[in-house]
């Protein structure tokens, strides 16, 4: 089933992982049963309908939520809770208004206890790579939306981390700003060659993005299809043009398509 | 400049509201034991003040009132923090709280003076106990009201529980905290009036009091200008205090956009 890598080697893998939520009303599955290993170095993404339960994959990886069954692997461990070697952006910039965008930048750094010199210097090189240069002293609330994004982009490196979770990043982007940070996204991930789970419902940035696509059916969440995206990179604008790309997004979308409506059926 | 003149309108207001006063009380010829004449206020204040026999008032009122502030506003951020943070505390107390909140607590003045004497304890208690709720209240919804994603991310991230308090949750209950600090300084000074009105020898409760019986009413809107300008103070201060930590929260007062007129 998993297009690269082989188990051992995987950066981050879900064993057999499922999700029941107790509530008032009785039993809630929300995802019925995941395995995936993303290999180390490669772009994953996850797609699927809105509030399948994509999100919840990641709060698993990120250590925030435990499975119900299954376990999610980091590096070959086990993850129990929070880790030092993942980072994580997510759908809102959920920066600190109180601080300023170097302090947000270094509050993994903080927390973790890490040597601060070092963690300032390199939250500086962050912040200029994400196109922030001049605002290390700004605050939160004098920025717009996609620069608050982009500090919390360069927030979820400054402890390098060998695995990113990415939750939805660029949904609360305008169409133009989103197009321009996964351009800017794809750079900044080849030259750190680091791990990526990607979660979006957007179908073209995740064949735009990832090495690899894997679609979830509605609640409860189960792999539908799994995907390798053989498009040549380094992608560009031109990559959309191509005719490859757009088969893929047909294929994905009809399969998205099925996904949703058997659920609606069903 | 700005500021001058923003402060100019209420003080139009309040020249216009003592000229009505001053007008009909000679027009009318309002006897001085209903209403004093401002001639008689001012004379007042200047024997309160200027001759000095005030001050000892004021002090012991200011006393009660600052000691009694900073002991229940003290436990209303400690307790606060306890409920919003930990369950079993929560569990144990939030309903008293709630319940006692509800109970007028100027009821309990004369009980207080019963268990805490004629002296300044009694008032310091009751000032202590009436400020203590609206901090209380806002120390918790204020941590409750902290964003859960921004709580995620500090624990994704590796933060411990107390730096995500410390980092967190106080700077983001800030805005609620010093609201209620600001009901809770004019609520205190209630209760220090309340506990002087019900048995004290000194403060500006017990000398409005005082002076009512004897019909010197010039005496007693001294006293009420004093008290005034105490409550006056401390919430501008605590006002002040916002602007300057909670300096993120843009909007609202003041920041508004007018259109500039370029015909």
């Amino acid at each position: 089933m998993t297009a690269a890598g082989a188990a051992p080697e995987a950066a981050l893998a879900f064993e057999g992982v499922r999700l029941t939520y107790r509530t008032e009303a009785g039993v809630l599955p929300a995802i019925a049963e995941v395995s995936l290993s993303v290999a180390r170095g490669s772009f994953v993404s996850i797609l699927g309908p809105s509030g399948c339960g994509k999100s919840t994959l990641l709060k698993m990886a990120a250590g925030l939520l435990p499975a119900s069954a299954g376990r999610v692997r980091l590096a070959g461990q086990v993850v129990t809770g929070p880790r030092r070697d993942v980072g994580m952006v997510f759908q809102q910039p959920t920066l600190l208004p109180w601080r300023s965008v170097l302090d947000n930048v270094l509050v993994p750094a903080r927390a973790q206890g890490l040597d601060m010199r070092r963690a300032r210097d390199r939250a500086r090189e962050l912040i200029a790579l994400v196109g922030l240069a001049g605002f290390e002293g700004a605050y939160p609330h004098e920025l717009s939306g996609g620069m608050q994004q982009r500090a919390g982009l360069a927030r979820a490196f400054v402890h390098e981390p060998e695995v990113l979770l990415m939750d939805e990043p660029f949904a609360a982007l305008d169409a133009l700003n989103r197009e321009r940070m996964a351009l800017e996204l794809l750079e900044f991930w080849a030259r750190s060659q680091r791990t990526v789970l990607f979660v979006t419902h957007g179908i073209q940035e995740a064949v735009f993005l990832s090495d690899r696509v894997v679609v979830l059916s509605n609640r409860p969440a189960r792999i539908v299809e799994d995907i390798a995206i053989e498009l040549p990179r380094p992608r560009g604008l031109d990559t959309m043009l191509l005719p490859a790309f757009t088969a893929l997004c047909d294929r994905l979308r009809r399969r998205l398509f099925a996904a949703a409506g058997a659920e609606e059926r069903a | 400049m700005r500021r001058l003149i923003d402060a100019a309108y209420p003080l139009s207001t309040l020249l216009v509201l003592l000229a009505v006063w001053e007008g009909s009380v000679r027009l009318l010829d309002v006897p001085n034991y209903i209403l004093p004449s401002l001639a008689q206020v001012g004379e007042a204040l200047w024997r309160g003040y200027v001759e000095g026999e005030y001050w000892r008032h004021l002090a012991f009122t200011l006393t009660a009132m600052l000691w009694g502030y900073a002991v229940g506003s003290g436990l209303a951020l400690l307790l606060g923090a306890l409920v919003a943070e930990v369950r079993l505390v929560e569990r144990f107390i939030f309903a008293f709280v709630v319940g006692l909140q509800s109970v007028p607590k100027v009821a309990l003045a004369p009980l207080i003076i019963v268990w805490f004497g004629f002296g300044i304890e009694s008032k310091v208690v009751l000032v202590a106990l009436i400020c203590f709720f609206p901090t209380f209240i806002n120390v918790i919804a204020g941590f409750r009201a902290v964003d859960p994603g921004v709580v995620d991310m500090m624990r994704a991230f590796g933060a411990s529980r107390l730096r995500i308090l410390w980092e967190v949750k106080i700077p983001g209950a800030a805005g609620p905290i010093i609201a209620g600090l600001q009901v809770g300084i004019v609520l205190g000074l209630i209760g220090a009036v309340v506990g002087e009105f019900i048995a004290s020898t000194r403060g500006l409760g017990h000398l409005i009091q005082n002076a009512a019986t004897n019909l010197d009413l010039g005496a007693v809107f001294g006293a009420i200008v004093s008290l005034a300008a105490i409550g006056i103070i401390g919430t501008q201060l605590l006002r002040a205090l916002h602007r300057r930590v909670v300096f993120w929260e843009r909007g609202g007062r003041g920041g508004a956009a007018s259109v500039v007129s370029e015909g």
